[in-house]
């Protein structure tokens, strides 16, 4: 190609596009990020920072999840303060002794699977969390879990990654050659040629591969997050119930809310997220923000009398299938997907980015990407 | 006798009192909700009635239109007709199949809840302040040009002894004539506009005489307390140890910048500052009512595009009390006609319409004439905090735009913490978005006051409801 700008644009400035132009640009490409809005300005400025091992049942994800986590480790030793990483643990806890049984199974296929978790009994819990309400049954340690503050690490990976960021601008079309292949995209504001394009535009990845002319259901699921005022440190890990599980992977569109409570370094408690599928409904909803304030108390009785500042609503990117898109597409020649990470992608960010760059460069990717495939869908087959 | 219709009033400002009245003269049962101990908005913001102020008209403006608004507020209160709750803190309005609901926090704690339930809302929550920052704004003995004017009403305390006040707005004005009533020495009203901006728009401004002739009355007490105004100035930095001690003036050159040379300094303890109102709109925006810019979207009949919900006053557009009684008028008239279900004729408030019209079109020509002077964000220094809750440069604001890719006031938030702190950017956001060089969005603030976990956690059927049935 003649007028070739760079080796990869990545369309989308969010956590996902961000750690694919990072890993990218270490393996030697030369990379491009276009974003219709600022940096972080879709569901990564609009949701929470939780890196978890312990939502994750086995499976692809929970590699994908495992890969990332030791990523965001190495990363952490450059850019640690900058974007907030702090490795701070999860306990997961249960009411009852039927859902202490059912928590205590999962820990340990996950641990069969490479998760590091510490049975915690009920008398123990208070160590671990001095303000958790009594009468728990138990609960399970995973030290691997930890957090970040997702636009800043948005922004820090991408200024790490030299790549070129064009903001403001808008993907809209995908450029294609006479043999089907990416030669770049159309933008509002002129064309950017390259023989490789990422889709990293999160819940709007189905639109960008509809630009590209194929179909890929990225579907929005909304979650509210509560703020409080700044608090001295009084919850120290990530805490939630164990029903949280459930609803991660649950299928069903009604409103689910076990939050997962924790504190941050600025002192306020973050109180997140709820899931539900209503489109992309932005109206605020009071049942919702009740909910996640009832669970919070019920495991932080001391929460009932901080006061909640603000609350922000997002729209995690979700398939079908609760799993990414991750890899090449097989229907158009040079372009890639990283998307639909849903209520997870600031955790699996690096592992997508790493994978990314591998298959980007032509080298076999360390995970296996046939669970991730984009074009897995049953539509595909028919149309 | 059928239940009467339910109307509920958040704001006992101008607006929401002119509703309120004109509502209830139509059967209406209206429950006023306001934050403040007494009613009269910003206003007629009342001296406490312990103070005992000797003279209060002699601070008020138009105080004979407040005493008509008083008596016959204090006429349906006595026939029940209408309900004043205060020190309510309304944080949320709920809109759902049975109708509205208010949720509110009560007393200076505003941790216990309260509900009320209504068949109609209306939004006549006003305005605040904008405040732009510069070198020195937050030191001690820097006021808002509002909060002055509040001082002396509410609390009758006299700020300080030599002040200065600046900024641009026609709320200058009456502070610095209030302010040296009271006794104190202003130095100087240094007002950044430009007075041929305003013979430019003299048409718009003609065709409002009484609002000239206020305009008058203040140059007039203006001379009389001596205070040398200073136009196409602003005040470029406050200077003091542990609290004002002097500001720096500069005269603005044609783009808006301080002229070189020009710099004076004014010693002073009191400096009031104020740059011009924004409407509230964090109860709009949590019903998901349309915004116009800054201002909740409303009709001919002051209806938002939400049913059930008008907005009238500041809240839909900054715009002076005689304009908030017009709109307050013309929704409580709407609202009793779509409560009994029928339509309104717009006919039966034709004075209040025109009066409505005439001052919109005066406003917008003040504002055009009133503004900032074009070139100040460039005044503030990398080291001048631009977000006081969470202490935050401005030299932060500029990194996260040139080097980390902000492009708007919410991202330039997540990577600085501007505006996260108690105020949620009601106070900064201004400044931000102007060192930022970013559009002022709408905050989407849908807690409109902070809320105690305790009481979001109980379901509403369970908050204690106000009393407000028509007896
Ligand atoms: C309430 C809530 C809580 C959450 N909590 C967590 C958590 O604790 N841990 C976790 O790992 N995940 C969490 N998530 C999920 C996580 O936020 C998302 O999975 C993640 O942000 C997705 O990142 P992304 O980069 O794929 O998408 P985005 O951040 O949405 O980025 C996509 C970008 O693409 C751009 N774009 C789209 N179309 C175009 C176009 N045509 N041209 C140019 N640009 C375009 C958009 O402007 C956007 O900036 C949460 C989500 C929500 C809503
Ligand atoms: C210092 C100063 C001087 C002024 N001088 C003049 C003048 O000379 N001439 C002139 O025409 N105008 C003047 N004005 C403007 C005038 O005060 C306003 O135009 C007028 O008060 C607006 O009336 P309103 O009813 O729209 O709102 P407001 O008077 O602001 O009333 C709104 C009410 O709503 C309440 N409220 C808001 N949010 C909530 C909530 N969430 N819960 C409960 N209650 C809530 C507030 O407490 C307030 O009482 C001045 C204003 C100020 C600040």
């Amino acid at each position: 190609m003649t007028n070739r700008l760079c080796d990869v644009v990545v369309v989308g400035a969010g956590m996902v596009g961000a750690a694919c132009a990072l890993y990218a640009a270490r393996a030697g490409l030369d990379v491009v990020v276009v974003d219709r809005g600022p940096v972080a300005g879709g569901t990564t400025g609009a949701g929470e920072g939780n890196l978890l091992v312990s939502d994750k049942e086995l499976g692809p994800e929970l590699e994908l999840a495992l890969l990332s986590g030791r990523l965001w480790t190495d990363l952490a030793e450059e850019l640690g303060t900058a974007i907030e990483y702090e490795p701070k643990g999860g306990v997961v806890v249960s009411a009852t002794s039927e859902g202490l049984t059912a928590l205590t199974e999962l820990a340990a296929a996950q641990r069969a699977a490479g998760v590091e978790t510490v049975s915690v009994d009920s008398d123990r819990l208070r160590d671990l969390e001095p303000y958790l309400a009594p009468g728990l049954a138990g609960g399970v340690l995973y030290p691997q879990d930890a957090q970040v503050m997702p636009t800043l690490a948005a922004a820090h990976l991408l200024r790490a990654s030299g790549a070129r960021l064009e903001t403001g601008r808008t993907v809209t079309g995908v450029l294609r050659g006479p043999d089907g292949a990416v030669r770049g995209v159309t933008t509002d504001r002129g064309d950017l040629y390259a023989p490789a394009v990422v889709n990293a535009a999160g819940t709007w990845g189905g639109e960008v591969a509809g630009l590209a002319g194929v179909h890929l259901p990225v579907l929005p699921r909304r979650g509210f997050v509560l703020v409080t005022e700044p608090l001295p440190r009084r919850v120290r890990h990530k805490v939630y119930a164990a029903d949280y599980v459930a609803d991660v992977a649950s299928d069903s569109a009604a409103l689910q809310t076990s939050p997962v409570v924790e504190g941050t370094a600025a002192g306020p408690v973050l109180i997140g997220a709820s899931r539900e599928r209503v489109g992309f409904d932005r109206s605020f909803s009071l049942p919702v923000i009740r909910a996640l304030a009832a669970g919070a108390t019920r495991l932080f009785p001391f929460l009932e009398r901080v006061r909640a500042m603000r609350t922000y609503l997002g729209f995690r990117p979700y398939m079908p299938d609760h799993l990414p898109a991750v890899g090449p597409d097989p229907r158009v020649p040079g372009l890639f997907h990283a998307c639909g990470h849903e209520g997870a992608g600031i955790g699996l960010a690096t592992g997508t980015g790493h994978l990314i760059a591998q298959v980007l460069g032509g080298r076999a990717p360390d995970l296996d990407l046939a669970p991730f495939r984009p074009d897995r869908f049953a539509k595909e087959a028919a149309s | 006798m059928a239940e009467r219709p339910r109307l509920a009033v958040i704001g006992a400002g101008p607006a929401g009192l002119a509703a309120a009245l004109a509502a209830a003269a139509r059967g209406v049962h209206v429950t006023l909700v306001d934050s403040a101990a007494e009613p009269g908005g910003q206003f007629y913001r009342q001296p406490a009635p312990g103070l005992r102020a000797r003279r209060p008209q002699a601070l008020h403006h138009q105080w004979r239109t407040w005493e008509r608004l008083r008596g016959g507020l204090d006429a349906h209160l006595a026939a029940g007709g209408v309900t004043h709750l205060s020190d309510h803190h309304v944080w949320c309005v709920e809109r759902e199949s049975a109708g509205l609901t208010v949720h509110a926090l009560l007393g200076p704690d505003q941790e216990r809840p309260a509900a009320v339930h209504a068949d109609a809302v209306l939004l006549a929550t006003g305005g605040y302040e904008k405040v732009l920052p510069f070198p020195g704004w937050t030191l001690p003995g820097v006021v808002t040009a509002g909060g002055a004017q509040a001082m002396l009403k509410g609390g009758l305390v006299l700020p300080g002894r030599r002040a200065v006040v600046a900024g641009s707005g026609p709320l200058l004005l009456p502070v610095a004539t209030g302010l040296a009533a009271a006794g104190a020495e202003v130095a100087a009203l240094v007002e950044s506009a430009d007075p041929k901006d305003f013979v430019r728009r003299t048409r718009a401004l003609a065709a409002q005489p009484a609002k000239l002739a206020e305009g008058a009355g203040y140059a007039a007490a203006l001379l009389r307390h001596r205070i040398p105004v200073r136009t196409r100035h602003t005040v470029v930095a406050a200077h003091g140890g542990e609290r004002l001690e002097a500001v720096s003036v500069a005269a603005l050159d044609a783009e808006g910048r301080p002229v070189p040379g020009t710099e004076r300094r004014i010693a002073c303890d009191t400096l009031a500052v104020g740059h011009g109102m924004l409407p509230h709109t964090d109860l709009a925006e949590g019903l998901g009512c349309r915004l116009d810019g800054p201002n909740v979207h409303v009709d001919d009949e002051q209806r938002t595009d939400v049913p059930g919900v008008w907005a009238a006053g500041e809240a839909t557009g900054i715009g002076g009390a005689a304009l908030s009684l017009a709109e307050g008028h013309i929704a409580g008239r709407s609202i009793a006609a779509r409560l009994a279900g029928t339509e309104p004729d717009p006919r039966a408030w034709a004075p209040a319409a025109r009066a409505r019209t005439r001052t919109r079109a005066f406003f917008a020509a003040l504002e055009g004439a009133y503004a900032p002077p074009a070139r100040w964000a460039e005044q503030v220094t990398d080291g001048t905090l631009v977000c006081r809750c969470e202490e935050v440069t401005a030299g932060a604001v500029r990194r996260a735009v040139g080097e980390l890719g902000a492009g708007d006031l919410r991202t330039v938030k997540l990577l600085t913490r501007a505006g996260m702190g108690w105020c949620q950017g009601r106070m900064c956001a201004p400044g931000v978005a102007g060192v930022a060089g970013c559009e002022l969005a709408p905050g989407r603030r849908l807690l409109a006051r902070p809320v105690p976990l305790g009481v979001l956690a109980t379901q509403a059927a369970d908050a204690p409801d106000e009393d407000t049935s028509a007896q």
